[in-house]
């Protein structure tokens, strides 16, 4: 079935991203709520945007709860229960068929109803509410037991076991084998689906609960526009309308209310501004390449100048040897002090000459060192953001002495958290613009896009040395004014370039030495086990 | 256990009217889990004449699990691995297409019926699948050799392997 198209909406140019405010309890419901109010909702990446056009780099999403997804099944179930004049249990194995296609099925049910009850396992006779009952003379096909009172059931099909035999099948089935929208009729050559009234009737009370959340699983996995947050633990969805077709176009990283954020279109973590495809090239290239990149991010490195060994100990790229005091960039390991100037090419890799290129050895090798300058720089922010936020850590616990001495509220030195939390994010994105920058072909955006990820980087580096500080002096408020204005600048200059970004990659502007799309896989499945 | 009743029923069905070119047999009379089966080469195959040895183990959740199947005896088939271990590819014994009703004596003439007719399309061992699409001459002098050479005579049953669960 291809019925996504007509039935979900494309991504919409509205104003605001409709998001699940994550205080309101009551809100249930897609339609129930549009966010028509000035004011942004509290979550992630909209923040600081003040935005009153929606960005290139921002998609329509909205957040759903556990008690939510129950209550869109409920409705829809309703609502084909009312209009088609059908039992709602029918009515909610006819929308599981029709994999939640709500018109789909009554054009066809109008259309064609027999043949859509039996392709969707429901033979047409509806006779008396099912119920357990005693039949003499019964013998049980599956465990032949014969014995005189054994209750047992049959769905309409008439294939009829004793209730001890259904319920180790379901159980089986529910807690073994993770199924409950599909469970056939145990008989071999039936593939009647049983509904849930019937498994309401048989399932033992303990597997209830399992089957229900079975069931909202299907509901999320059925439907394209429908994504479980892939966080641990996390039972909300979220619904956007961004397809698979799309992600050439547009980079769809959604912000669950459980502060998650991460891609709609692959699930991985948040990968603005590399698009979907290039990031599953990139990750196979270098899990292809690990050896090396084993070697590449390793944490020491010899000073430049006295050659004695250098542990990476904080995210903050400015080197300065224990030794001999030289300043250098651990990316690039040139003077420091040039990188600190406008003269600062620590991000573009200059490409060789052609001279050199000539000659097939040394042709592979430029490859490699072109890969390398741009894996290492990719490799570092992912190691600098896990040294920032270990140095984080430790810092909040030094704050609460600090709160102690200065007489600072909690609420007064929380410009920490923040300057951590943006970090993380503005190295995450900067982590991806290198990915970027290994696929794109060199064109005269390529010089804006290389302009806007120094400055992101050189704001980052900044902010990043700030809080490597001692805590005594984080306590002076010159510094901590200094540390919110470099926090909001880094913010700034991350969404300049994202927005560069998503603007150029949806209008097709970009060019990338490689293809974006994988080539089609034959039907997508988004089920997550 | 419940299952005892449904295994010895079934038991009774294939030793006293069993089907045709299958035999089978306890190997030990307190342990109605495990199976010995002989299967004849179907006629008009490579494998007719030869006598394969099929060992049948029945899970304690049986029936609600399906039994595993495999050949003691070797034998040069698409759908069976060409070594010791004899595993078969068959789609009624996966776990997603089994049903509690399905019966012992279905899937026996089912194992039978893949030396009649080999599935090259789901096979095991890609290069007889291989062989047995573009050579079949050539596959069906192997499986003879393998025939004369494995299946005949006497069937070497494995010992079974304690404490492994099925
Ligand atoms: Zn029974
Ligand atoms: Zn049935
Ligand atoms: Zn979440
Ligand atoms: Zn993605
Ligand atoms: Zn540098």
């Amino acid at each position: 079935m291809d019925s996504d198209d007509e039935f979900m909406s494309a991504v919409s140019s509205d104003e605001d991203i409709a998001l699940d405010d994550s205080d309101n309890e009551d809100l249930s419901g897609a339609e129930d709520f549009d966010f028509d109010d000035d004011e942004p909702p509290d979550l992630g990446i909209l923040k600081d945007v003040g935005h009153k056009k929606k960005a290139a780099y921002e998609v329509k999403y909205t957040v759903y709860r556990p008690e939510d997804i129950q209550k869109q099944q409920d409705d829809l179930v309703n609502e084909v229960n009312m209009i088609l004049d059908i039992r709602p249990e029918e009515a909610a194995i006819l929308l599981r068929y029709f994999r939640w296609n709500k018109e789909r099925l009554i054009e066809d049910y109008m259309d064609k109803p027999r043949q859509v009850l039996e392709a969707a396992g429901l033979t047409q006779k509806s006779g008396k509410p099912p119920r357990l009952e005693v039949i003499p003379g019964f013998v049980c096909d599956i465990c032949c037991e014969d014995e005189e009172g054994l209750e047992s059931y049959a769905l309409k099909c008439g294939h009829r076991y004793c209730v001890n035999c259904y319920r180790h099948y379901l159980a089986q089935k529910i807690r073994e084998e993770g199924e409950a929208a599909r469970i056939q009729c145990p008989s071999d050559d039936c593939n009647l689906i049983i509904d849930s009234i019937s498994l309401d009737l048989l399932v033992t009370s303990e597997l209830t609960e399992r089957y229900h959340t079975l069931l909202n699983r299907t509901y999320v996995e059925d439907k394209e526009s429908l994504k479980w947050c892939p966080a641990p633990d996390c039972p909300n969805a979220v619904e956007c309308g961004v397809k698979k077709k799309d992600l050439d176009r547009i980079v769809p990283t959604v912000a669950c209310a459980c502060g998650h954020r991460f891609c709609f279109g692959c699930i991985l973590n948040d990968h603005q501004p590399a698009p979907c495809g290039l990031v599953k090239k990139w990750l196979k290239k270098c899990a292809d390449d690990s050896e090396t990149a084993n070697w590449i991010s390793a944490n020491t490195k010899e000073c430049p100048k006295c050659n004695s060994t250098i542990e990476k100990n904080g995210g903050c790229n400015h080197m300065t040897c224990r030794k001999c005091k030289h300043e250098f960039c651990w990316m690039c390991m040139g003077l420091w002090s040039e990188h600190g100037t406008s003269w600062y090419n620590c991000n573009r890799f200059e490409e060789k000459s052609g001279t050199e290129a000539r000659d097939a050895q040394a042709k592979s090798r430029v490859s490699l060192e072109r890969y390398l300058h741009y894996y290492n720089r990719y490799a570092n922010h992912e190691q600098s953001a896990r040294l920032d936020k270990d140095i984080y850590v430790k810092t909040e616990k030094k704050m609460v002495e600090l709160q102690k001495k200065s007489g600072m509220s909690w609420i007064e030195v929380q410009y920490l958290n923040e300057a951590s939390q943006a970090l993380q994010t503005c190295r995450q994105t900067l982590k991806w613009t290198y990915a970027f920058a290994f696929y794109l072909a060199r064109t005269n955006l390529t010089t804006i896009f290389e302009d806007n990820q120094k400055d992101l980087e050189m704001a980052v580096e900044a902010l990043s040395e700030m809080f490597e500080k001692p805590v005594a002096d984080l306590a002076e408020s010159k510094l901590k004014v200094d540390i919110m204005d470099k926090t909001a600048y880094c913010t700034k200059r991350r969404l300049i370039l994202l927005e560069d970004t998503a603007e150029n990659l949806a209008t097709g502007k970009w060019t990338f030495n490689t293809e974006l799309s994988a080539p089609a896989v034959s039907s997508g499945s988004s089920s997550r086990q | 256990m419940a299952s005892i009743k449904r295994i010895q029923k079934e038991l009774a069905e294939c030793t006293t009217s069993s089907p045709a070119g299958i035999s089978v047999t306890l190997p030990d009379d307190s342990d109605l889990h495990r199976w010995h089966v002989t299967l004849q080469g179907p006629s008009n195959t490579p494998y007719a004449g030869g006598a394969f040895g099929l060992v049948v183990s029945l899970p304690p959740d049986y029936p609600f699990k399906p039994p595993t199947v495999t050949f003691a005896t070797r034998i040069y088939h698409p759908n069976v691995t060409n070594d010791s271990q004899g595993n078969i590819c068959l789609g009624v014994l996966k776990h997603e297409n089994w049903k509690p009703s399905t019966k012992l004596v279905g899937v026996l003439e089912a194992v039978r019926g893949l030396l009649a007719e080999p599935n090259p399309d789901d096979p095991l061992e890609a290069r007889i699948a291989d062989e047995y699409r573009q050579d079949r001459a050539g596959w069906e002098k192997t499986a003879k050799q393998y025939v004369a050479r494995y299946a005949k005579g006497e069937i070497t049953w494995p010992e079974k392997e304690e404490g492994k669960k099925a």
